[in-house]
């Protein structure tokens, strides 16, 4: 379904990314994690076209996307959701998930209709039952709480339909309970519509819960990858974790 | 859906009834001139309204417009060879041309560059103005009065089948540009306004969607150019000068972005302050600036939406009363200055 062959990118000197190559077959529910400045986001902003690598392919569907603007790789289906919720403040909740379904379906420039259609909030209201933000349909996007508006931007990219979607840390700035909570949504979501799921998370015992494959990438490059069992056994990965990475350090120059 | 196009004619309809009526109400001629002025500097303010409040472009040139359908229609009536429709459909639909070319550069541009460049072509425009001396008669203005032959049993030489039209198309303007903002499109230029990098990342065409509004927001300042024109009989340079601009912003700012109609209490607001203090003081500049501040700094937004807000905040107080006396009830969610 999404494949990454050779991707690189460096900013000024910084090399964000280096030489990763990853499959991401179709239905699978993957995890990428590695410790801050890993260089994680970037990867998402290289392969949903937000960034442009300096080299290297990305393969979305048989297809070479690289170059194609963001826009275009929304269109094909890919969406992606965000490490900070990106929203639409004033709008409610159903407002901005009907308005996201009406781009969705190239609606965007009607006028001579009248908003909201109600084909589209059906869908939307689909969406809100999915997540659990039915209640809450009425509220302004700026009121919601931290949790239901990272679930919002996880139904705004559902939104699109994608084939492929990119969580951005799910759980970010959430309370042990709320964070399993929220995985909790996702695993369901994934395993009720059988997209190709990527997500970036610091919680271990999170991914290792629920992930199906995890690749750890480290200074822009895949330091390890497998399934749960395989990474939790790793050495490599285990320093990284727990700090004793002395040795990497070494080879990187870098603390 | 239905009922918000339904509930929009009526109102639309009962305005028009009140416009109508105001006139014969009160015979006086001023008031008739009054209000022409408040159409064709409403629908100026309004239609920019469509770029600040709804869309987030904050453009400083939007005059130009005004100015390019007074100047279109009028040199066509001078001509002589079209009926006045023909002449006013074409002055709109030239300056939505001029403006899709001036908007394809502009709308590429985000925050102040995109005001300081919407600013730099209108100053072009007036330029051209002023210096095309053979076709627009320069800084004198385009002269020798602009000629209003009857159409269609329509003879707007009689001031009141001209106040009439005016109503009439200022109404029909207000209804379209109700009907742009209400339509899925108009909630695209919201999410635009909200967060245009999220907009791009949930498939908008940003940039089409600016391009878009920008024409029809022009394409209606160019309307209330064509009616000042059709009233004062001419097109002046100072139409399409920044401090005409400038006024726009002010209106919007008097009367509120977030309730549709805001601006409209703003160009009533500014029209009347100008009508009323230039009679008595000629430092009408220093009035209107000290209103001006008070509103800004005073009220922190426009009128409208200052009374709009307090309007919505009595209801939450009540509401919140009536929840506190029956316990049972659930507390409304918090009702807070959206936008209509």
């Amino acid at each position: 379904m999404l494949r990454v062959e050779h991707l690189s990118k460096s900013f000024g000197g910084v090399r964000a990314t280096k030489d990763v190559s990853i499959d991401f077959p179709a239905g699978s529910l993957t995890a990428i994690i590695g410790p801050n400045g890993a260089g994680k986001t970037t990867f998402f902003n290289l392969i949903s076209g937000h960034v442009r690598p300096d080299e290297g392919r990305v393969l979305f569907d048989g297809a070479d996307i690289v170059g194609l603007s963001s826009l275009e790789v929304v269109r094909r289906g890919m969406a992606r959701a965000f490490q900070v919720a990106a929203l639409f403040p004033s709008l409610t909740v159903r407002e901005a998930l009907t308005a996201a379904v009406v781009s969705h379906r190239r609606g965007s420039a009607r006028v001579l209709s009248r908003f909201p259609v109600p084909e589209a909030v059906r869908r939307a209201d689909a969406i809100m039952e999915m997540l659990g933000l039915g209640p809450k349909a009425e509220i302004l996007s700026a009121n919601l709480s931290h949790g239901d508006q990272k679930l919002l931007d996880i139904g705004l990219a559902l939104a699109m339909e994608p084939k492929v979607l990119l969580l951005d840390e799910p759980t970010a700035g959430m309370g042990p309970e709320e964070r399993w909570r929220m995985i909790g949504k996702v695993h369901d979501l994934w395993r009720a519509t059988g997209m190709t799921v990527l997500f970036i998370e610091h919680d271990m015992d999170i991914v290792f819960r629920i992930a199906q494959a995890i690749h750890v990438l480290k200074y822009g490059a895949v330091l390890a990858r497998g399934t749960p069992d395989e990474i939790r056994r790793n050495q490599d990965v285990i320093d990284a974790y727990l700090g004793t990475d002395h040795r990497l350090s070494e080879t990187v120059g870098e603390a | 859906m239905r009922a918000g196009l339904v509930r929009d004619l009526a109102a639309a309809l009962a305005g028009l009834g009140l416009l109508i009526a105001l006139p014969m109400l009160f015979p006086q001629p001023a008031l008739r001139d009054f209000l022409i002025y408040f159409f064709a500097y409403g629908l100026m303010a309004m239609s920019l309204n469509l770029l600040v409040g709804l869309t987030g472009l904050v453009s400083f040139g939007h005059a130009a417009y005004f100015a390019t359908g007074a100047y279109a229609f009028g040199l066509l009536m001078q001509s002589g060879l079209v009926p006045i429709p023909v002449a006013a459909l074409a002055a709109v639909g030239g300056t939505a041309l001029i403006a899709l070319v001036v908007g394809a550069i502009c709308v590429r541009l985000k925050e102040i560059y995109f005001s300081f460049i919407t600013l730099a072509f209108q100053m072009f425009i007036h330029s051209i103005i002023v210096t095309w001396v053979g076709l627009t008669g320069g800084d004198q203005g385009l002269r020798g009065g602009i000629p209003r032959p009857p159409f269609l049993g329509l003879d707007l030489n009689d001031a009141r089948v001209l106040y009439a039209t005016c109503a009439v198309v200022f109404v029909l303007c207000i209804l379209a540009m109700r009907q742009v903002s209400q339509s899925p499109f108009g909630y695209t230029l919201r999410m635009i306004r909200d967060n245009p990098a999220r907009a791009n990342f949930l498939g908008v065409d940003v940039t089409a969607m600016k391009l878009g509004i920008f024409v029809f927001a022009a394409s209606m300042a160019s309307v209330g150019g064509l009616i000042l024109a059709l009233f004062v009989s001419g097109a002046y340079p100072e139409f399409a000068f920044w401090t005409t601009s400038g006024e726009a912003i002010f209106m919007i700012m008097l009367g509120g972005m977030k309730l549709f109609l805001g601006p409209l209490v703003g160009t009533l607001l500014l029209q009347t302050l100008n009508h009323f203090v230039t009679i008595y003081t000629e430092h009408h500049g220093l009035v209107l600036g000290t209103v001006i501040l008070v509103i800004v700094l005073g009220l922190r937004r426009g009128l409208a939406d200052f009374l709009f807000d307090a309007i919505q905040a009595r209801r939450a107080r009540r509401a919140a009363a009536l929840a506190a006396a029956a316990p049972a009830a659930f507390a409304p969610a918090p009702l807070d200055g959206r936008t209509v």
